[in-house]
């Protein structure tokens, strides 16, 4: 098998294992309504990872989509509250700004030569700052096409309900697969992961890739916001705090290798699944207390990044040796 | 005023320009900012305030300095002062002395930054990604600590570090100032200094030449682990109490940006402390100020945003080219560029 598949393989034997386990303690876990609820519960934190596996599949990172995401359910909140316009207008406008918003990061990043890390930091506070200025208070939503958009789920055999924002995340990790595999932009997001420099020479626009992929970070973060207005049916800005630290692990966790260049997005699903059953199984077994969450997602991390520098390490040995061997 | 003070403060300038004129806006907005009045034999004052509030990000901004100056990051500062401050409170609440629980607090502390440095130095993790583990599982720790709920304590002992006063000077004022001394004494009047920059430029080349990369890069990971641990220990002596959730939340973003307005570059090698320690100030007393004034501290995020992104435009590599360009070839750029440090 190729190294590069490895850590994927390791994700998902990890998870098939981890939901044996708890499968054999409650076999109530394989039901359709604990996968449905699953999905549901995570589809915000889902959306958002997509977006964060480009940026870190390009060598960066983004620290503004918590923000960026509590922002969108605000504003949301606030225009509706304050106009009449229709939710689906207030969404793409939304999606508008925050996509705006992540091309002036990428703007900036690539044109001022400025670490992504600092460059996001600002973004966060800018974003959270405009979400406060908007407003301090959580702001219900009572308009009737929320109603009408929650009630819209597929009844899965078994029971289960295939929410509409559950759907949603699916449909958005098809597409971040097909974009980051079977298009140019994807190849050149995997390009700039592996060296800005190689990159250039290959002939791949840095600039133009930098600014799609943040634009993208952004859009998904938008869109998370929206499925996360869904969800709670309001808008606060004190909401999704440490959400991209949830959606850095999980993509770490489904395999992606934090200095970029190599990792798949059906690795982040399953990260996010993994993440998910961790909480599922703390609310099935009741005794636990919630920061177990915290504790096994650290450990988790440890291991996956353990062991993507064990693979490192074989392969450089690998090529050293295929070298040596060839020299003489 | 001798060459070496006017050297420091001419380094300085744009750091003290912008502390002054922050405390010029809030004198002018909030008149008798600078008062400063003796009760119960200790000061008290907008000032004093300033300086007091800002230990923690100032004791953390000591320890990042050193972890950014090896090209590295510490993001778990944040977690490590809500392990410390729920082991420092758990210590007096079971019944311990308080010495002993201090001393527990800053082991920890220190083993916490041993671990970040050895996933740092030894099997060489990017330090983002190193420290970010225990950034997320630390609250956990903190919590399985105090056991999810705020862990409160009644201890005189332990409440001194948070609310003490020694010579009419509040106790954090006098732990960061000191610990800033003695670190900046260590690292500056022995070779030490120097060897850290040296990781930072070219970790292979400072390896090769001799200097024990290891060893170093542990070090100051422990060091900031120290400082982290004095931080929770204060954090937790202020409120009487462990919050493992909120203690030092976000604190680590303060400390790096405070380390970034000092002057210290995030591409590591030359570092300062006393900009960092005036970066820490100059943080604090944007939020004082936005608190004291009754302006929206709704604003107080934006305002950071903004400032952050005007200081790294002044900083970027991209500017200074093309101010480079700008200005043509002359020698007197360069000599500007060379003599800095």
């Amino acid at each position: 098998m190729k190294s590069r598949y490895l850590p994927l393989a390791a994700t998902t034997a990890i998870f098939l294992i981890a939901y044996a386990l708890c499968y054999a303690q409650f076999p109530a876990m394989l039901s359709t309504r604990v996968i449905g609820n699953l999905l549901t519960d995570n589809a915000f934190l889902g959306i958002a990872a997509v977006g964060m596996t480009f940026v870190i599949l390009s060598g960066g990172i983004d620290l503004s989509i918590g923000s960026v995401i509590a922002f969108t359910t605000v504003f949301i909140a606030v225009v509706l509250a304050n106009s009449s316009m229709h939710p689906l207008a207030v969404f793409a406008l939304a999606l508008v700004i925050t996509t705006l918003f992540g091309a002036t990061m990428g703007a900036i990043i690539h044109y001022l030569e400025m670490p992504p890390f600092i460059v996001t930091l600002a973004g966060m506070f800018l974003a959270r700052g405009m979400a406060f200025v908007l407003s301090t208070d959580s702001i219900p939503i009572a308009h009737e096409f929320y109603s009408v958009l929650q009630s819209l789920y597929w009844r899965m055999p078994g029971g289960g309900r295939l929410t509409l924002i559950g759907g949603l995340m699916l449909l958005v990790f098809l597409i971040g697969m097909v974009l980051a595999h079977r298009t140019r932009f994807g190849a050149n997001v995997y390009a700039l992961g592996g060296g800005v420099a190689t990159a250039r020479l290959m002939g791949v626009s840095v600039g133009h890739t930098t600014i799609c992929i943040y634009a993208l970070s952004g859009l998904l973060a938008g869109l998370s916001g929206i499925v996360f207005s869904l969800y709670t049916t309001a808008g606060y800005s004190l909401a999704a705090v440490g959400v991209e630290l949830d959606a850095i692990a999980a993509v770490v966790i489904g395999g992606t290798l934090l200095t970029g260049g190599s990792g798949f997005v059906a690795g982040t699903l399953l990260g996010i699944l993994i993440m998910g059953l961790i909480q599922t199984y703390i609310i099935f077994d009741g005794t636990l207390s919630s920061w177990w969450t915290k504790i096994v997602i650290g450990v988790l991390l440890f291991v996956f990044i353990f062991l993507q520098k064990g693979i490192l390490w074989a392969t450089s040995r690998n090529a050293a040796a295929l070298e040596n061997a060839h020299g003489r | 005023m001798n060459a070496e003070t006017l050297g420091a403060v001419r380094r300085f300038l744009p750091q003290i320009v912008a502390l002054f004129a922050i405390l010029a806006i809030n004198t002018a907005v909030f008149p008798g900012f600078l008062d400063i009045t003796v009760q119960n034999d200790r000061f008290y004052g907008s000032l004093i305030d300033i300086l007091n509030r800002g230990a923690p990000v100032a004791l953390l901004a000591i320890g990042m300095t050193l972890v950014i100056a090896t090209k590295g990051i510490d993001l778990s500062v944040g977690a490590v002062m809500a392990i410390c401050g729920a082991v420092a409170a758990s210590g007096v609440a079971g019944g311990g002395s308080v010495a002993m629980a201090v001393t527990t607090a800053l082991v920890v502390g220190v083993a916490c930054g041993a671990w970040n440095g050895m996933l740092v130095a030894m099997l060489g993790i990017q330090p983002i990604v190193a420290t970010l583990i225990l950034m997320v599982a630390g609250r956990g720790i903190a919590q399985l600590i105090t056991e999810g709920v705020i862990l409160t304590f009644n201890n005189e002992g332990l409440a001194f570090f948070g609310s003490g006063s020694i010579f009419a000077l509040p106790v954090p004022v006098l732990l960061w100032i000191g610990m800033g001394v003695l670190v900046a004494f260590v690292v500056r009047r022995t070779a030490l200094g120097l060897l850290i920059e040296a990781i930072g430029v070219n970790r292979r080349a400072a390896t090769l030449s001799g200097v024990n990369s290891h060893v170093l890069l542990i070090t100051v990971y422990m060091i900031s682990g120290l400082c982290a641990a004095i931080a929770g220990v204060i954090a937790a002596a202020d409120i009487r109490g462990a919050d493992a959730n909120n203690a030092g939340l976000w604190l680590e973003l303060d400390a790096i940006l405070a380390v970034v307005i000092g002057g210290t570059s995030l591409l590591g090698g030359r570092f300062t402390l006393l900009g960092s320690l005036i970066g820490a100030m100059i943080i604090q007393s944007i939020n004082t100020g936005i608190l004291s004034s009754g302006f929206p501290p709704e604003f107080n995020l934006i305002i950071k945003a903004v400032i952050i992104l005007l200081i790294l435009v002044i900083q970027s590599p991209a500017l200074r080219t093309f101010v480079v360009f700008w200005r043509g070839p002359k020698e007197e750029v360069f000599d500007k560029e060379q003599s800095a440090p």
